[in-house]
């Protein structure tokens, strides 16, 4: 596959992983303490698992998984209204396959499927909109998710929808944006992080600036990554490279992908039918100024929380669970005295753990629970007084 | 006679007689079923003739949609049964078939499930001998779904058992792997997608027929259907207390398969297959092994994936094409589509 | 987040309303492509390209000369280290 296998070689692996290795070896000689470098975005994650690149790193580097997973961050209470919804006789609710498994404080829209309810996974939000076509008689929901890569993709259906008349479509819409959320981390006092991986699809839509306020007023290296394993090790050469000559800068590694200022036409969509949120309550990370979206006033009827009335109530997460210090990288998944126990992908208790995306749910995967296990046992014999 | 099954298809009078009649015992013709008896009778000394164990097992087929590119429901209730006796060894002589029809399934769609297994039947080389009809109001079930149980011999010295891997050994697989899922993926028409993917659906008894002359050695065999590839050595792996190391680049994997997973985010190691086997066998006779299952026609893409190693906790372990490794654990539920 | 697969676009099905169909390793989906294509410029002169597809929508061109030069620097990052030991 063309722009993919090319990506995929292990030779240059092999000359980028001893590039990253001489790198931290020349830091750490004036530094102690692990380097701790996130990728904010799940597909990222996903990418370090699959590919084992954790292996391949020195030990001086630790990988944080950040919140960069919509379905992770998703609040409980918002997974209620999208069943309330999904559970009337008159919808029919539509969902990428990622959002299906998340539980909510009783069900998931798997299980409420299960029960009856009208819930179809789909691969693209034009697919919703044809069965709205297709189905006059019903109210096609779409259960809009994601970050900015997924935005442009909702609001031009949005508008394609109003260019038709189509009446009976609407989004639930919990978008969210790339760059308060990361704002809130380095916000966070106990934030140690010293560089980030930057989502590079997200970047494909809005361009470089946004993340400039890292480098200027954290001074915290970011390189804008690709998805195949040998653009993460780029990447990681490159935050090195800056860490070592004392630079922080925004660099675009995917730049094969990544334009400079983005992606004129997604952003104006994205600008016409959605307006920022004051307040967005993220799971792990409680409430963020400004990173969610709604719907905007124009386009008021194709918002489904308009349309229809919602339960709203917000629900706390599982006590115990930490999935938050994870996201922030304060502690690694299989510290959380949950994680393996009472805790698990069959019945996920935490966000991390409900999407192959979090940072749990790929430990579980990928890793070798029983010595995690071990390890943590080992840890918190050591250290009694932790948590 | 109506052109689509009523309730009274399966209220044991005219009708329900009247179908079998022109249905099941015209298409599946054979002495056994011509007997209208209430079951099928064997003679015991010809069965012991061709071996020293009988084999029996029995599986229900679902699928939606019951047609799709490579098969059909009838298709994959005759090889999937069949191939659950070859990859324990047996030969496979004789299927039952119980239909559970869901009220208004057109005549024509059963007439041609019918045919299809009755083809299936007779490359398989096994006879359906004994079956059932039943008929359920609208609802009550999705068209059509079909069980079939299958008895075999097994000849004697030949042992099979997922007990046996042992380190050193080497496992090999007869071709393309996920080719029904993606097929079945595709034709469910959800996701809008165009290609040409068939499943793979196929009896095997031919192919590990001629495995088991080459090399009554194999150590164990089984099929990768439901949970695909990492499902089976994850089994073998446990049974064994062995650890399964396959690599990446040596795993047959369609271009069009391949794309279909990374458009959806799927992973062909956890998709269905219904025509592939996984085999474990001594490192000394994988070679000649590998020309035989290549000679097959159902194995013309036979590799051999990766071995057997020692194990402090049995697992599978993947070498990526990137050169790195990691661990392969079962789904967890089924694999769905996703963005992320 | 966000899986992005390269594709090239093969046909145009819906001038109208930016709609291509995109190949990706024989596996073909209608697209929508209204992000990667400019004004006044005919939707069939995009056919052939490489664009990168998210749930469905092109999102962007797919630079081959900075595809290279990207394997470029990870090859001469190996010939800088061979050059130094």
């Amino acid at each position: 596959m063309k722009y993919v296998d090319e990506f995929r070689d292990p030779d240059k692996a092999r000359k980028a992983q001893q590039q990253i290795h001489r790198l931290a070896e020349r830091i750490m000689q004036c530094r102690s303490g692990p380097l701790l470098l996130m990728e904010f975005c799940g597909g990222h994650t996903h990418t370090i698992f699959r590919y084992g690149i954790e292996q391949l790193l020195p030990e001086a580097i630790e990988l944080v998984h950040g919140p960069g997973c919509p379905v992770c961050v998703l609040p409980r209470g918002r997974v209620d209204d999208a069943l309330a919804l999904a559970q009337r006789p008159e919808v029919i609710f539509t969902t990428f396959g990622d959002a299906m498994r998340v539980p909510g404080s009783r069900q998931s829209l798997l299980q409420a499927k299960t029960d009856g309810a009208d819930i179809r996974m789909l691969y693209s939000p034009l697919d919703a909109l044809k069965l709205a076509r297709e189905n006059p008689q019903r109210e096609v929901i779409f259960f809009a998710l994601g970050f900015e890569t997924t935005m442009p993709s909702t609001a031009l259906t949005v508008l394609q929808a109003e260019r038709e008349g189509i009446e009976n479509f609407s989004l639930f819409c919990n978008h969210i944006t790339t760059a308060p959320t990361i704002e809130a981390i380095l916000n966070d006092p106990d934030m140690k992080l010293d560089g980030f991986l930057a989502p590079g699809h997200v970047s494909m839509v809005i361009g470089e600036a946004p993340f400039a306020f890292v480098a200027e007023r954290f001074a915290k290296p970011l390189v804008i990554t690709g998805f195949e394993p040998l653009d993460i090790l780029q990447s990681l050469a490159m935050l090195l490279q800056q860490i070592l000559e004392g630079r922080s800068e925004v660099e675009n590694q995917y730049r094969r992908v990544v334009q400079k200022q983005g992606n004129h036409p997604g952003q104006q969509a994205m600008a016409k039918v959605f307006q920022r949120n004051d307040r967005t309550e993220l799971r792990g990370l409680g409430s963020i100024d400004h990173s969610g979206v709604r719907i905007s006033d124009p386009y008021a009827r194709f918002d489904a929380e308009r349309k229809f009335p919602l339960p709203g109530v917000t629900v706390s997460d599982p006590a115990g669970c930490r999935c938050g210090d994870v996201l922030k990288g304060l502690i690694r998944p299989w510290q959380c005295p949950k994680f393996a126990e009472s805790c698990t992908p069959q019945q996920p208790l935490g966000a991390l753990m409900v999407s192959s995306e979090g940072a749990c749910a790929a430990y579980h995967q990928y890793a070798d629970v029983q010595t995690l296990k071990i390890k943590r046992q080992q840890a918190s014999v050591a250290d009694p007084g932790a948590h | 006679m109506s052109d689509i099954i009523t309730l009274a298809h399966g209220s044991g009078g005219k009708a329900m007689d009247e179908l079998i009649r022109s249905l099941f015992l015209t298409t599946f013709a054979n002495p056994q079923l011509a007997q209208m008896e209430d079951q099928a009778r064997f003679d015991l000394a010809t069965l012991q003739q061709q071996g020293d164990r009988l084999a029996f097992t029995t599986d229900s087929y679902v699928v939606d949609p019951l047609f799709f590119p490579g098969g059909d429901i009838g298709k994959l209730a005759v090889t999937g049964t069949v191939n659950d006796l070859a990859v324990g060894g047996a030969r496979p002589l004789y299927l039952s078939c119980g239909f559970i029809i869901e009220e208004g399934l057109p005549i024509a769609t059963l007439k041609a499930v019918v045919e299809s297994m009755q083809a299936t039947a007779r490359e398989a080389d096994v006879v359906i001998v004994t079956g059932d009809t039943k008929v359920v109001p609208r609802g009550g079930c999705d068209k059509l779904f079909i069980n079939t149980a299958g008895v075999g011999v097994i000849a004697a010295g030949i042992d099979l058992s997922i007990q046996t891997a042992r380190p050193g050994d080497l496992i090999l697989l007869n071709g393309y792997l996920g080719d029904h899922g993606a097929a079945i993926v595709d034709a469910r028409g959800d996701l809008a997608l165009q290609n040409t993917i068939a499943s793979d659906c196929q009896p095997l008894q031919g192919l590990v027929n001629s495995m088991l002359e080459c090399c009554p050695q194999i150590r164990c065999m089984r099929d990768a259907t439901r949970g695909g590839l990492a499902t089976v050595l994850y089994e073998f792996a446990q049974a064994s207390a062995c650890t399964m190391e396959v690599e990446e680049s040596r795993l047959p994997v369609r271009d069009e398969v391949r794309g279909m997973c990374e458009i959806l985010g799927l992973d062909p190691l956890y998709l269905a297959n219904e025509g592939k086997l996984v085999a474990v066998v001594p490192e000394a006779a994988a070679t000649e092994l590998l020309q035989v299952m290549r000679a097959h026609p159902a194995g013309r893409h036979s590799a051999i994936i990766g071995r057997v190693s020692q194990a402090s906790r049995p697992g599978v372990l993947l070498t990526t094409g990137f050169g790195s490794q990691r661990l392969i654990d079962r789904l967890t539920g089924e694999q769905l589509p996703r963005i992320c | 987040m966000c899986l992005g697969i390269p594709g090239r676009i093969v046909e145009i099905t819906d001038a109208e309303n930016s709609m291509a169909l995109v190949d990706v390793s024989g596996v073909r989906r209608e697209v929508n492509i209204l992000c990667v294509v400019e004004e006044g410029k005919p939707a069939q002169e995009y056919i052939g390209e490489w664009v990168l597809v998210h749930v469905g929508f092109a999102m962007s061109h797919l630079d081959e000369e900075e595809a290279r030069h990207t394997l470029q620097l990870l090859e001469e990052l190996g010939e800088l280290q061979e050059h130094l030991s």
